[in-house]
Order: C-alpha cells, then structure tokens, then sequence
C-alpha cells in the first residue's frame, strides 16, 4: 500500500498550479469577473495544449494516458484557480466530441434544471433535440458561471465521473479560501495583534485545515478505487468543506470579506453552484446509509 | 496513490489471521473490568503470547503497514486490546529505546515486550493538564537518589504497575528559567516507600485512572532517562512523531459498530425516519474517510519514517467528534434501551465524552494545528 501522490503526481500538480499562476493570475481573474465568465478562447487552447482535457484519454488517440488519480489534481488546482467553464463537460468529451482534446471546443451538457456556458458552447451534450426548448438565461448568483435554466429537469444523470472532479474542484475552493483565511489573520491588526493570535480565529482556520485534509483524502480514495459509496462520501464532504470553509474564510476576513473586492464571495458563490451538480445532500447520504446494510466493512 | 496490498503485505496479512484462528479460542475467559489484578493477568498473558509469535514488537519490528495490518486484523479477530501494556509498548517503551543507555534499554525494554513489567504514566497533575509544562512535582537530588514529592492524576493502572514514567520538577521556574527547562523523566519503582495510590472514578463508573501521591519517594538517578532538566525533550520525541497507527483499532471498531447500528435501526423501525438514515450515512462517509486518512498517514511514515505530531491532531480532531456522534446516534436508534448501562452502546457513549478531552483537548488541537501547520502567530 502506498497512498501518498507519487513524484510524478507532484509533479503534475505543480506544473498545472505554474500553468494556471501564468496563465490565469488574479488579473485575468478579475476580467473573468468583469465580463460575466466569458471563456478566454486561447486560454481554453493553452489548457487544451496542456493536456487538461486530453489527460486520460489513451496515448494511441493521442491523449496523456493517465487516469482518474490524476484527474482529481488537475481539477482540485482548477478549483483553487476559480477557473471558469464547462472543463469537467470538455474534459469528458475528449475523445467523443472532435476538437475538444486539444480545446479547440467548448462542450457543455445540462445537468437538473441548468446548463452552465450555453453562449460559449460549440457543442452541447447529453441532450435531446428539444431541450432547450423554452430555456431562459438567468442572472446567475455566480458571476463567473452564467446560467441557462431549462424549462424542465434533464432526463440523464450527471455521469458518476463528473461528480469526482467537481469534489475535486471543492477541495480547491476549501484549501483557497484557508490560504486566504490565514493570509489575513496574520496580516490584519486589531487589539495591538494580528487577529490570527486569538484563539477564536485559530480555532475556525484549524477546522477548516481539519475539513481541507479530509476531503482531500477522500476524493482521492474515490479517485483510486472508482466505487460508488466512495464517491458519494467524496462529494458530500468536499461540498461540504468547500462552503463551510468559504463561509469561515468570509467570516475571518471580517468587513473586507463582505467586499465585492475581495475573492472569497468567489469562491462562495462558485461552491454552491457546484454543490448543485450530481446527486443532492439527501441522495448522497441515502446511499451511504444503503451501504451499511450491505457488506459492513 | 495506491491502496493495494503488496503480495508480502498480504503475506503478512494471511499468516496473522492463521495465527490469531489458532491461539485466540484458548485465551482464558475476560475479567470482570473492576477486578485489576485479573485485567493485568489477562493483558500481560496475551503480550507473552505475542512475544512468543515475534508480535510484540512491531512498533520497531515491521513497517508502519505490517502495523497498521496487525491492528486492523486483531480488531477484526475480537482480540484483547493492548491494555494494562498500554503504556509499555506506546511511551515509557519507545522513549527508552529513543533516549536511553544501553544499559537502560537492556534492563526495561525486554520485561515489557515479554509482558513480565506493567508501567503506568505520571504526567497531569491537579494543576497542570492542557498546561502540563507547569507541573509541580518535585525532585530534590540526594546523594544518588532523587527525594520525589508531590501529586499526580489520570495516572491509568496505577494499581498494578511496576514502573512509573514520572515526569518531575528538578528546577524551580524562574525568570531566567522557562518552565519546560526544569522538567526531568525518571523510571519510579511502584513499590517504593512513600506511593499511595487512589482509584478515581470516572463518570462511566470505571476506575482505570488513578490519582497518586508521592511523599518523599526515593528514586535512583541511574533511573533518570536522558539528562537532567531535559525531560520535556525527551518525552517530546515519542510524542513528536508517531506512526498514524494511534486509531487502528479503534476506526475499524467505530466501522463494526456503525453497520450494527444500522441494522438495529432496520429491526427496530427507526430506520423508516430520513433524518436517523441520512444521519447514519453521513457518518459512513465520516468513517470510511477517516479509514482512508489512517492510511494516508501510514503511507506516509512508510515514506518518511513518521507523521509529524501535528497530522496526527487533524485526525484526533475529526475522530474524537465522529465518535461522539456515532454513540449519539446508536442513542437515538436505541430509544428507552440507550437508558440501560447493561447495553454496551450506553457504556461506549458515556466513555466517548473522554475522547475531546484526553491526550490533548480539542482547544489544544486546535492552537497547535493554527500554530504549527498554518503558522498563525502565538497569542491569546
């Protein structure tokens, strides 16, 4: 057993973390923001180069060839990105859809009520003809995701792939808004001392580490063993970290955190969109509670 | 990141379930939990025969996942727990073999891996728990021996231990001398002049700690483990890093008894009510995580040769609330029965209050996971 990322997993982690800190800063951040998630075509070219979305398919069709491990490191670094677009849709489509391997495409597919880019999509999947029928942009709480919503719910499930790489995305957001969340603790001075000295500020960035480490962990155990209760364990709690520690980053960073400046309502805002996609809460938990009465463990 | 056995793993894994379908059916029958002398009895039988299969001392032995194997298949096999050795195996032990001379290491080591030595620990004291660097108790040398006095608490199988792994003061706090400097580590005899030993219940109506006073005991400096004034250093190393086998045991149990849960809300109807199920899922997901986090730490002092302290407190952290509340929730299943001490949940839920509490409050976890991992400045 060796659980642990090996050299060349870390490897790739850092090279997408370099990738996104050249290719997507925070300045490219905030015109995302300004213009309402409008995808950066070269941008979505550049990460199409990188292998973003070619990454498991087999080398013979001329992807990477790696697998699912791999997957969750480059999503869990989009997350911490807050990088916008259908990159789960295109990522799947790769292989399926032509172009979107290299990220010539943008393929985005419903998922319940919504479909996430609809003006930037070329390509629209897992859709019948007359889905859009009656479809209606909505002013979207997440202002780098634009929202159509559809007139009725989509027939086909979220694929049980999709639902690992946005847990992936989550961590992202929960491991960001704690680097954040620290950031300021140390810098900001109340009381003759950053407010990082206090004991209640501590304790709420501690648990939000506590959160962080286990989601990571299982993401990653659904990442490596592909099982269904895996991966619903994997997004209940990383939904879960992503806007709990969200909600405690905006908390920590007290009256700047309510500001429209600061990224943590990014974040925020992004983890709850996300938490929408795949099974709910509910359905999560309900089949975790299944598994209990089949092999215990 | 892999979660497969190696073939010599598996090895390892076959051969100790054979072992343990052999010898466990001859144990003698489980003592009654007050009976002391018979605890320590059964605890140390058990050790000798572990000994005597070359398991007793894994710890240094095997890799942490032979370790984190052994205690997962002796969870599974309804062995006995390390018990009254407690202490033996998992710090007087590993701190000796760390700190001490080879004389030392040659006269304490092999009694406790063979069972024969019991040893208990003197650490808290009435006034020093989240701040045990200002205990009290104090070491006045005299000739060859330290003259001990004072007062310790939380002290577990003090009433059949051999040794005490006592942690004194032998230099008064002073401005020039921060508390942690003065603190020293010796080896008490239990049968010294001058021990008086007092069981203290706890709200479980177990009596598995003790308070302890010490009036005057004599102790030889050749006992002393490390140098003198040392002490906070030396017990630090085993404290420091540690394995992330801590819980085994422990996590696989919670996983037993969470299925049983679950099954006893299907039998008895409560399984019908959304909240008891999803709450029973929620906390599936929290197990099979924490079952997965033990093994990304064992991986990773397979890599490393430990995980720092600090890992370890985001695991307590976790653990001890998820424990608490699966007890709450086997309560809420069990319905008038959780009222009844005879049922073993209503037991296991009184004793879980503990675990926020003991090696570490979860206040202490949390100042050191903000302090030591994510570098948030010291203060108040």
């Amino acid at each position: 057993m060796d659980f642990q990322l090996t050299a060349d997993q870390r490897a790739l982690r850092q090279g997408v973390r370099d990738l996104l800190a050249r290719r997507f800063d925070r300045e490219a951040l905030r015109a995302a923001v300004d213009a309402g998630g409008e995808l950066d075509r070269d941008l979505w070219r550049a990460l199409g180069e990188a292998g973003f979305f070619a990454l498991r398919l087999p080398e013979a069709e001329g992807g990477v060839g790696l697998g699912l491990p791999e997957a969750v490191l480059l999503f869990e670094e989009a997350g911490r990105a807050l990088l916008p677009g259908p990159l789960i849709d295109t990522h799947l489509a790769a292989g399926e859809v032509k172009g979107a391997a290299e990220g010539e495409v943008v393929v985005t597919a419903p998922y319940g009520h919504f479909v996430e880019h609809l003006g930037d999509a070329d390509v629209i999947v897992r859709a019948d003809k007359d889905a859009l029928n009656g479809a209606m942009k909505v002013r979207s709480v997440d202002p780098l995701t634009p929202l159509t919503r559809l007139s009725r719910r989509t027939p086909y499930p979220y694929p049980p792939e999709a639902v690992l790489l946005t847990a992936a995305e989550q961590v992202g957001t929960a491991a960001r808004t704690l680097d954040l969340a620290v950031q300021h603790a140390c810098e900001r001075v109340q009381f003759g001392q950053p407010v990082g000295g206090f004991q209640a500020v501590k304790h709420l960035c501690a648990q939000m580490l506590v959160r962080v480490e286990t989601a990571r962990t299982a993401v990653y155990a659904a990442a490596v063993t592909g099982t269904a209760v895996e991966r619903a364990a994997a997004k209940l709690l990383a939904d879960e970290a992503a806007v709990r520690n969200a909600r405690d980053c905006l908390q920590v960073c007290g009256g700047m955190g309510f500001t429209w400046e600061a990224d943590v309502h990014l974040h925020l805002k992004r983890a709850w969109v996300r938490a929408g996609r795949g099974p709910s809460k509910a359905e999560a938990e309900e089949e975790l509670a299944a598994a209990l009465l089949g092999d215990p463990a | 990141m892999d979660l497969a056995y190696t073939p010599q793993e598996e090895e390892f894994r076959t051969e100790l379930r054979e072992w343990l379908a052999r010898v466990l059916p001859g144990l003698p029958e489980r003592p009654d939990p007050l009976d002391w002398p018979g605890r320590r009895a059964y605890d140390t039988t058990w050790q000798r025969m572990l000994y005597d299969a070359g398991y007793a001392d894994l710890q240094r032995e095997a890799t942490p996942t032979q370790h984190l194997i052994f205690l997962e298949e002796t969870e599974r096999a309804g062995a006995p727990y390390v018990g009254a050795n407690f202490v033996g195996l998992l710090h007087a032990g590993p701190t000796i073999a760390a700190e001490g001379t080879p004389e030392q290491q040659e006269r304490w080591l092999p009694p406790i891996l063979r069972g024969d030595e019991v040893w208990c620990q003197g650490f808290s004291e009435p006034e020093a728990g989240s701040d045990l660097a200002s205990l009290r108790t104090k070491a006045v040398r005299d000739g060859d021996h330290y003259v001990v006095t004072g007062s310790k608490i939380w002290t577990s199988h003090a009433e059949v231990a051999d040794w005490c792994e006592l942690l004194v003061r032998t230099t008064p706090v002073t401005p020039d001398t921060p508390k942690h400097k003065g603190i020293t580590w010796l080896a008490m005899p239990m049968d010294a002049p001058g021990i008086t030993v007092r069981p203290l219940r706890t709200l479980a109506g177990s009596t598995e700690f003790a308070e302890m006073f010490l009036d005057e005991v004599r102790v030889p400096v050749a006992n002393r483990v490390g140098a003198e004034n040392d002490g906070w250093r030396v017990t630090m190393v085993t404290l420091s890093f540690e394995r992330g086998t801590a819980f085994v045991g422990e996590v696989v149990a919670c996983r037993r008894t969470l299925a049983e849960v679950a099954r006893e809300a299907r039998t008895n109807g409560t399984w019908d009510d959304p909240a008891v199920r999803r709450q029973l899922g929620r906390l599936n997901a929290e197990f099979m995580t924490l079952w997965r986090l033990t093994q990304w730490n064992v991986s990773e002092a397979q890599k490393t040769g430990g995980v720092p302290g600090v890992g370890g407190s985001v695991f307590k952290l976790r653990y001890s609330h998820a424990r608490q509340e699966l007890y709450d929730t086997a309560a809420e299943v069990l319905g008038p029965d959780a009222f009844d001490l005879d049922h073993d949940w209503t037991l296991d839920r009184l004793s879980s209050l503990s675990y926020t509490i003991a090696a570490g409050t979860s206040q202490i976890q949390q100042n050191i996971v903000a302090e030591r991992i994510l570098g948030l400045p010291k203060g108040r």
